[in-house]
């Protein structure tokens, strides 16, 4: 059973590799020769969609896992609490702080505190880096949902850490 | 491999299983990045090895100080204690597992950590293309960062893994020389 801290530390970790420095930052992977050797990293950059990505694929696997009663929502809104409840105490130990929506298929999820940012800092400090950090998140309730029988677009805006929010507007097929 | 999640513990099963699923997509996006690629699948253990290890080097710096404000255990007098700490301690509180401790070198410099199960292989199977020791590698990081930053340099490596169809996994530890901190002279 992993403990809360290692999925946080790895997750720095991942979204750090937006910034790291590849010898060859090409779009994508190269068919040309690769002149770099021992330790270089090349190929495709860890890029917001590749993370939003990953977050998504874990999202469905979550989703997975749970028992068939769960998965027997009768509104679309016990969903959405679902996720504000059970799914955010698995994943960061706290439940959502608001749930809003407009009845018309968009929610709007706060967390005045979430813990992927609150190591970071405090109000508008590092703003601009903040919506790297909510990415995976963002894929994570995408997948969930997913899984869950809803198609989505999720979102995340952050106003001041550790506060933020996520827009999620269901997708009518 | 399915796993029935139990009613009453659903919540923290999902909690601990976040970990390995995300170590695990992680792993996943990297060896798509490079699949339609035939001369990076053979450097590919290097492109994940050169990945992993110093990401994990970063997470072990940080989880020492998480793992010492919350574990109180005092400072370790030897390699022994050091590696009692590591399995009974710290792997139980971030990993859920007690690793038993074997094979000492005659030195005292080296020793094993027996997993029965490796933690972070729970939902996986790889192709048969990807070696499979590589896929654990951040924990040889995560070893070596959280050691250095209290005085001792070692190598970690993994010599048995059951992804790979050992019996076991093993990870060998060997210490290699105590890190003196640098004050400046007339400071202690």
């Amino acid at each position: 059973m992993a403990d809360a801290a290692l999925f946080e530390f790895l997750h720095t970790e991942m979204v750090a590799e937006l910034w790291a420095h590849h010898s060859d930052p090409g779009p994508g992977v190269s068919a040309g020769p690769r002149g770099e050797s021992g330790g270089a990293t090349t190929g495709q950059k860890m890029s917001l969609c590749v993370l939003e990505g990953m977050g998504f694929r874990v999202g469905q696997a979550l989703g997975e896992r749970l028992p068939q009663e769960t998965l027997a929502f009768r509104e679309e809104l016990d969903v959405l609490k679902f996720l504000c409840k059970d799914l955010w105490v698995a994943v960061f130990q706290k439940q959502m702080d608001s749930l809003r929506t407009n009845h018309q298929g968009t929610y709007v999820l706060q967390d005045n505190s979430f813990p992927l940012l609150i190591r970071m800092a405090s109000g508008l400090q590092y703003l601009e880096e903040a919506p790297k950090f909510l990415t995976f998140t963002c894929g994570l309730l995408r997948g969930t949902l997913s899984t869950l029988g809803i198609k989505s677009l999720v979102t995340a805006s952050v106003a001041s850490l550790p506060t933020c929010k996520f827009q999620v507007v269901i997708q009518k097929t | 491999m399915s796993r029935q999640a139990n009613r009453g513990t659903e919540s923290k099963k999902m909690s601990s299983e976040l970990f390995t699923l995300t170590y695990g997509a992680l792993v996943t996006q990297l060896c798509k990045d490079y699949e339609n690629d035939e001369d990076v699948n053979k450097q590919l253990d290097k492109i994940l090895f050169s990945h992993f290890l110093p990401r994990g080097y970063n997470i072990g710096v940080r989880l020492i100080e998480d793992f010492l404000a919350r574990s109180n255990v005092g400072r370790c007098h030897d390699f022994r204690e050091t590696a009692d700490v590591i399995a009974k301690v710290a792997f139980k509180m971030y990993l859920g597992i007690t690793p038993s401790i074997t094979n000492w070198s005659p030195a005292g410099d080296e020793f094993s950590l027996i997993l029965e199960n490796n933690p972070l292989v729970d939902f996986v199977e790889l192709p048969d293309n990807h070696s499979s020791l590589i896929y654990s590698n951040l924990l040889c990081g995560v070893l070596r960062g959280a050691l250095e930053m209290v005085q001792m340099a070692v190598e970690a490596k993994f010599v048995q893994d059951t992804l790979k169809g050992d019996g076991v996994t093993e990870i060998r530890m060997r210490f290699i020389r105590r890190i003196e901190d640098n004050l400046p002279a007339g400071e202690e």
